[in-house]
């Protein structure tokens, strides 16, 4: 069996990179989660008591 | 004459290349640090005050979401800027804690950074704020990375007096985020902060000249020595003080206002000779008294102007 046989590993990160990985992981989500609020907040804002006036 | 580096010089470059194929070990405190927090938050503050005292009402949640979007705006210009000065702060002994420097940041993750804050921070301004705001907010981290950090630092030891304008422009901002039209006061906030920028600046480079001139950074102590710096230090101040009374005088704030501007004004010009006629180098003591004082000073200025905005002063 040649070393070209061998299924490729790939990266293999250390339990250090795999910490920090998560960490950066978790706070872009928690970004993401805050965006999303702010923009439904400012929505609500925005429209007002509009926001339950539709066209029928 | 040119005090760029060369690349070959740029030790920060090189070991980030020979970084690029480790995995990355930046953590959430890194990309934070990437963003220069202090500077934020004097900028956050300016804005602020910029904000407060526009004329018309701006609903609490408008108000936080611009001053959020300039918080962010500002950390990706800190970012974009550690990104293109990654070998000059790798020599400097004030900036070589840096996350680029330290190898715990690419600098390609910088610049994917401080690009995708700066775009999310101006596009959200202008859909939830508003364009005039947001056009301005783009057009300052434009003007500091590309005029200031990109173009003038390297180039001119005027960059302080031409980049300083980045700065200035926040709280401008702040006051487009509640009416979409300029006039006098706005540009008085950005006056003060403006001529407060090179004194400021200059009373710090005083007591890192050499590590300036290790960066090849060609801040005016290198370049014209310290006794023009001392020079030009109090001619910046003696100018500056006007335009911090300049409120009071036009009528936009009170008496007390007035109170403040001129005895921390006056206070300023005391530190600024001192700094003129002292000759302690390598020490500097003067200049840091200055550099200190004039954080206090900018911001008692804009937090009296808020007092003045409630109608006490």
């Amino acid at each position: 069996m040649t070393p070209n046989d061998q299924p490729d590993a790939g990266i293999v990160l250390t339990p250090e990179q795999k910490k920090r990985q998560r960490a950066r992981s978790i706070a872009i989500a928690l970004t993401l989660g805050a965006l999303v609020l702010l923009f439904y907040i400012v929505t609500i804002v925005k429209l007002g008591p509009n926001v339950l006036t539709r066209p029928m | 004459m040119s005090l760029a580096l060369k690349g070959a010089d740029r030790p920060a470059v090189a070991h980030a290349l020979a970084a690029a194929a480790e995995p990355s070990l930046a953590g959430v405190g890194d990309y934070f640090a990437l963003m220069k927090p202090r500077v934020m938050s004097l900028v956050v503050f300016t804005a602020f005050v910029g904000l407060m005292v526009a004329p018309g009402p701006i609903h609490p949640v408008i108000g936080f979401t611009a001053l959020l979007c300039i918080a962010v705006g500002a950390g990706a210009a800190g970012a974009l800027n550690m990104w293109y000065d990654a070998d000059i702060d790798a020599i400097m002994t004030r900036t070589a804690g840096r996350p680029i420097p330290k190898g715990r940041i690419l600098p390609g993750e910088a610049l994917a950074f401080g690009l995708t804050l700066a775009a999310f921070s101006v596009v959200v301004l202008g859909l939830l704020v508003n364009l005039a705001a947001a056009a301005l907010l783009g057009f300052t981290i434009f003007f500091y990375i590309v005029v200031y950090t990109i173009w003038l630092k390297r180039a001119t030891p005027e960059n302080i007096v031409i980049g300083g304008a980045a700065g200035a422009f926040p709280p401008v901002i702040g006051w487009l985020s509640v009416c979409d039209y300029l006039a006098l006061e706005p540009l008085l906030l950005f006056l003060i902060v403006f001529m407060w920028t090179p004194p400021h600046f200059w009373a710090l480079s005083l007591s890192r000249s050499a590590d300036y001139a290790r960066a090849g950074v060609p801040m005016l102590p290198v370049v014209a020595g310290k006794t023009e710096t001392r020079r030009r230090i109090l001619i910046y101040t003696a100018l500056l003080v006007p335009c911090g009374l300049a409120p009071y005088g036009f009528g936009f704030a009170g008496p007390l206002y007035g109170v403040v501007a001129a005895t921390t004004g006056v206070l300023m010009l005391v530190l600024a000779w001192r700094v003129f006629t002292t000759r302690e180098d390598p020490a500097e003591g003067a200049a840091k008294q200055l550099f200190g004082f004039s954080i206090l000073y900018l911001f008692l200025l804009f937090a009296m102007l808020l007092v003045a905005r409630g109608g006490a002063a």
